[in-house]
């Protein structure tokens, strides 16, 4: 019985949530455009789709997902666990390492499974013709969000500026951008921001608290910010180093065909 | 009569078992979707934690769940929120009118955002840190005001990133110069911005894009830029998202700048 409720406490949600989204094209529609929407049927029937699914999404998660992730979180990062003796002084940064393999793990699968990246995907698959592949593209920033929150746990056990890192990593982006073919420019920008959603945000947020609570001298509040950042930013740089090694590897192709 | 009825009957068959199988292929696709979570979530609790998994069927249950709510979604994307994406998008184009195209794009993104649970969390969140920091007094009514400026600044910064985006694919600019003009504003701004405000900044910009409104502004963004004429949808159709998540930052650390 409180499965039903909570699914139909998710259900309200949802629907709050796609509500303005509906008002807003339907508004236009109907009176900026004052046109039929084509195929208006197939149209609903995909945002009951749409709606159904993420409510199964977002309740299977919920229920399974979220709270093993969150625990494990809480025990990877705990001192006992990790080894560390006296819990009130920090360990080496070395002694996280099981921390680190944690972050790399779950912000690869999590982002595997992030339906706003697949849509991003499977959209520029189509646009380029099938000159990006969905899933390499998906894996590349799989593989960009994995090191980014690694190095992010990194971050946090050492205790180093933020802003360092995130500077750094821009100057990186600028220098990739000028060396990157024109058509993936926007899309690799693109993929930083669609990572960090549904699945992988509360499982980020978990480890980045429960690190900062058990790390000494770590700020909870403060410090259990910034790894959302690290896993936008990376991916950038991944998309980009995916498109240039591809580019690299085909000219190499090219010129020992000739 | 009877023929047309049987005709109709048989066609609907069709279009059912079509539509069966195509979802059953999503499923199979969901399925590998969300293999690599739950070998991560069971060789870290059973080989490194070394514990038992707790309430496994839940943990099935759930998983079923998971991998039935992508299938649907995916299936829904490809029949809803990519085609009315791009259909308005050509509609636009044809209609002309900049005002309402802007408009859309504004409305699109403040409208998606302001509602987002998501951001709602953060900036409540956002609100506790300024209390501990003593940006702002102690009561229910001081935070409550802080968040939801906070949630308004994201929505207007995420309905601007929209429009300018929208401008930059009409007059065919290089994304690369605005972002990169975006990311100095960044460091600028960091540089001046409360300490307390810079990793909340940070994050709003990751927290601001929907699994609903990534597929809908993607597909308005591609769908523009393949019906005006000397756009091509790769180059300039993409970058939208990215608008969206890099003006937050900027917004978020003036409003800091301001409420201290």
């Amino acid at each position: 019985m409180t499965e039903l409720m909570k699914f139909i406490d998710t259900l309200i949600l949802t629907i709050r949530d796609v509500l303005p989204i509906l008002g807003i094209l339907i508004g236009f529609q109907v009176f900026v455009l004052r046109r039929k929407i084509p195929n208006l049927q197939r149209v609903i029937t995909g945002f009951i789709f749409v709606l159904l699914g993420l409510v199964f999404f977002l309740q299977g998660l919920e229920q399974a997902l979220f709270p093993l992730g969150k625990l494990m979180a809480e025990q990877l990062t705990n001192p006992a666990f990790l080894g560390i003796e006296n819990p009130d002084i920090k360990g080496h940064w070395t002694q996280y390492g099981w921390v680190y393999l944690f972050a790399f793990a779950i912000g690869f699968s999590t982002t595997i499974a992030e339906p706003s990246l697949i849509a991003v995907a499977l959209k520029a698959q189509q646009v380029s013709g099938g000159a990006i592949a969905a899933n390499g593209l998906r894996i590349a920033v799989a593989l960009g969000v994995a090191i980014g929150i690694a190095l992010g746990t990194y971050r946090i056990v050492s205790g180093t500026s933020l802003s360092l890192y995130i500077i750094g990593g821009y100057i990186l982006v600028i220098i990739q951008t000028m060396f990157a073919p024109k058509l993936v420019i926007a899309l690799a920008y693109d993929s930083g921001g669609v990572t960090t959603s549904t699945v992988t945000v509360p499982l980020v947020a978990a480890l980045g608290l429960g690190i900062a609570t058990h790390v000494p001298g770590a700020d909870p509040l403060l410090d259990g910010f910034g790894l959302i950042a690290f896993a936008s930013l990376f991916p950038i740089m991944a998309v980009l180093g995916y498109a240039q090694l591809t580019q690299w590897l085909n000219k190499r192709q090219q010129s020992s065909d000739k | 009569m009877v023929s047309s009825k049987l005709a109709g009957s048989i066609l609907r068959t069709f279009v059912l078992q079509k539509l069966i199988k195509h979802i059953l292929g999503n499923i199979k696709d969901s399925l590998r979707d969300l293999l690599p979570i739950f070998v991560v979530i069971a060789v870290f609790q059973l080989l490194i934690l070394q514990q038992p998994i707790p309430n496994i069927g839940d943990l099935l249950f759930g998983f079923v769940m998971v991998v039935i709510g992508l299938a649907l979604f995916i299936y829904g994307l490809e029949i809803g929120l990519f085609p009315i994406g791009e259909s308005m998008a050509h509609e636009f184009a044809r209609k002309g009118s900049l005002f309402w195209l802007l408009t859309f794009a504004f409305a699109l993104g403040f409208g998606t955002t302001v509602a987002e649970p998501a951001l709602i969390a953060v900036a409540n969140e956002a609100a506790q840190v300024a209390i501990n920091g003593g940006m702002i007094e102690n009561s229910d009514a001081a935070r409550l005001e802080y968040a939801s400026g906070l949630r308004f600044t994201v929505a207007l910064s995420v309905g601007f990133a929209i429009l300018v985006g929208v401008i930059r694919i009409i007059k065919g600019w290089p994304v690369q110069y605005l972002i990169i003009g975006g990311y100095a504003g960044v460091v600028v701004l960091t540089w001046f911005a409360p300490a307390e405000i810079i990793g909340i900044a940070y994050d709003s910009g990751g927290v601001t894009t929907s699994t609903i409104t990534v597929p809908l502004v993607t597909a308005l963004g591609v769908g523009l830029a393949s019906s005006l004429k000397g756009r091509n949808p790769m180059i300039d159709g993409f970058g939208l998202i990215a608008f969206a998540s890099l003006s937050p930052m900027m917004f978020v650390m003036v409003y800091g700048m301001i409420v201290t």
